[in-house]
């Protein structure tokens, strides 16, 4: 018979209800101390239904064309109004709120992930390699994010994903940069040497005991990159060399029909870039807020 | 001084070496043969003999490192070859553009210090207040409202209004005429799309200022200068402001590129010929060589914009200087 020893299971399972309890109450206290924070969240987690439940939320296929109904104004049917090709545009946003997410997050973890091994490493190593890669980080951010990103499409050409890699190239020194330099104060600390004379690995130590440390700032930093890599992609695709049609994306939604019909039907140019600009807002509302609420200098205030 | 300044320079040159390389490599991962691409992508088989003779006539045929030594000192005698595209010399084309451009650059610049600086400011020294409120919700909305979609805006607001007041659309005009021959339409030509790049501009120096302002308000000095009966403005003016700004230069210096990023989208809205118009087509047209020398040009914007940061800065702060 095999002695169940069941004390730390219970132990784990009282500690979880606890920690759902202090996370809702973490919710609760953000929510209540960042006012401009949670309107953020809000329209984060607006967007994230609308992308997640296209299907169910999007009253017509955003492909569809309709030409008895082209360029008609806002109305019940169709709640923003159709396009140019006939097309619902609040079904058009709706699916687009899944690209731009798609796309926004897909750049961030790639991008961010890249950049904090690296810029963890970076700070853990040191010396040569340190060296090395703090050149060769200064020279990618010597390159503005969209000429970057459109110098990769010159080379790899348009479509999501090539879109999601050249948005993400450009990411990964921004994050290095940041994780690298929160990286070294951790190096320092007293549990990393005692790890070492433990004598774990690097990968271990690196894991284990920086990693988790960096964690704030580089949650925060990722926010930002999610609001950010929606902008580019947005841009990209509004120059044409981003997403392709049929796929439905709001930069691409505002090129060609946005100015040629701007004083016969406005709301073709309206509402796409309200919502590039609202989940944009979102998101760096929500990662500000993150911030303050993550900073002990800034919460005794 | 002389030691710093000769110091900032000559790490720039490293920066622009490593990015010549970027460059140079990445034009290098195109998939398959430039001159193929080049001769005709139809499918069909090219001798290989005129494969050879463009090989030879692009210098692929020397070892890689020679090459790419010829491609720094190409480019540092401002030698950036023809456009495969158009079959002009890179630089002609660049050099008819650059004017437009630069002229919304520095506008737009002028734009966001003259607005940043002072909101930023009243809202630090007005924390918390409704005015602050406005300022922060105004520069949050200017990092994220798509530059484009401004400019698409702005243009709509011009049709209503002057459809509404002279009964007949008006479009600003879109081809450039230099500022000294036609100084009204030039500005209306360029007014527009400056505001438009540079209300981003201007709402991440209001918040850098803002942030920068309400620290060094909190500083020991500036306790002192109060509790000694100086006047607030001079408070203001003398003590707070010439310390906050030191963050706000360097972001300015950093925004550049922003701008420059911005520039691209812009033209494109309001359909000038620019430089950033010509990078967009070079990238549609798959016009390598008039694409590398775009990119190496707005690296080497940056860097000389950092580099010019990096001195003002000097200028500025004597601990920079003498430390």
């Amino acid at each position: 018979m095999v002695d169940l020893d069941l004390a730390p299971y219970v132990a784990t399972a009282a500690e979880a209800t606890e920690r759902s309890r202090s996370w809702r109450a973490g919710i609760i206290r953000f929510c209540r101390r960042q006012p401009l924070g949670t309107v953020g969240l809000v329209l984060v987690l607006v967007m994230a239904v609308a992308g997640l439940l296209a299907e169910w939320i999007a009253p017509y296929s955003p492909t569809s064309n309709d030409f008895a109904a082209m360029t008609e104004p806002p109305s019940w049917a169709h709640l923003m109004g159709t396009d140019q090709f006939g097309r619902d545009l609040f079904s058009r946003i709706v699916f687009g709120a899944r690209t731009a997410l798609f796309v926004g997050f897909s750049c961030a973890l790639l991008g961010g992930i890249t950049g904090l091994v690296l810029g963890v490493a970076s700070a853990y190593f040191g010396g040569r390699l340190d060296l090395l890669l703090q050149r060769v980080f200064d020279v990618v951010m010597a390159f503005p994010l969209i000429i970057l990103a459109l110098a990769v499409i010159a080379i790899l050409g348009g479509g999501v994903h090539n879109v999601i890699v050249a948005i993400t190239i450009p990411l990964i020194p921004r994050c290095a940069r940041v994780v690298r330099s929160s990286a070294l104060a951790i190096r320092e600390m007293p549990y990393i040497d005692a790890a070492r004379a433990c004598g774990f690995g690097h990968t271990r130590i690196i894991l284990r005991h920086m990693v988790p440390n960096v964690m704030a700032p580089f949650l925060i930093m990722l926010t930002a990159f999610v609001g950010q890599a929606i902008l580019a992609e947005a841009s990209l695709s509004y120059l044409g060399l981003g997403v392709q049609e049929p796929t439905p994306a709001w930069g691409l939604m505002l090129q060609g029909g946005a100015e040629e019909f701007a004083s016969t039907a406005p709301w073709i140019a309206v509402f796409p870039g309200l919502a590039i600009a609202l989940s944009v807002f979102g998101f760096s509302l929500f990662g500000d807020a993150l911030r303050d609420a993550m900073d002990p200098k800034l919460r005794e205030r | 001084m002389y030691r710093y300044v000769a110091n900032r320079v000559l790490l720039a040159v490293p920066t622009l070496i490593g990015a010549a390389a970027l460059v140079f490599v990445l034009m290098r991962l195109i998939p398959g043969d430039i001159c193929l691409v080049r001769l005709g992508s139809g499918g069909g088989n090219v001798d290989p003999r005129t494969i050879a003779a463009c090989h030879a006539e692009l210098g692929l045929d020397r070892p890689v490192i020679l090459q790419f030594v010829d491609f720094v000192w190409n480019f540092s005698r401002l030698d950036f070859g023809i456009s495969m595209w158009s079959g002009k010399p890179v630089a002609e084309e660049i050099a008819a553009r650059l004017p437009i451009s630069l002229e919304i650059a520095v506008m737009a610049t002028v734009f966001a210090i003259l607005i940043a600086i002072p909101l930023g400011t009243i809202s630090a020294l007005k924390q918390n207040s409704w005015i602050d409120h406005v300022v922060r919700t105004v520069a949050i909305a200017g990092i994220a409202t798509p530059s484009f979609w401004l400019g698409i805006l702005s243009i709509l607001a011009v049709l209503e209004i002057s459809n509404a007041v002279f009964g007949a659309p008006w479009m600003p005009p879109i081809d450039y005429v230099p500022f000294w021959e036609d100084p009204l339409r030039n500005l209306s030509m360029a007014i527009l799309p400056a505001l438009t790049v540079g209300y981003r501009y201007a709402a991440v120096s209001m918040r850098m200022t803002r942030s920068a302002m309400l620290e060094v308000l909190r500083e020991d000095y500036i306790r002192t200068a109060r509790a000694k009966g100086l006047l607030e403005r001079l408070v203001i003016n003398r003590h707070a402001l010439k310390n906050a700004l030191l963050p706000v230069v360097t972001l300015i210096g950093i925004e550049f590129a922003f701008l420059i990023g911005g520039l691209v989208v812009t033209e494109q809205v309001f359909n000038l010929n620019g430089v950033g118009r010509l990078f967009v087509l070079a990238v549609q047209n798959q016009d390598y060589t008039l694409t590398q020398a775009l990119v190496m040009l707005t690296v080497a914007i940056f860097v000389f914009a950092n580099l010019a940061v990096d001195l003002l800065y000097a200028w500025l702060d004597p601990r920079i200087r003498f430390g």
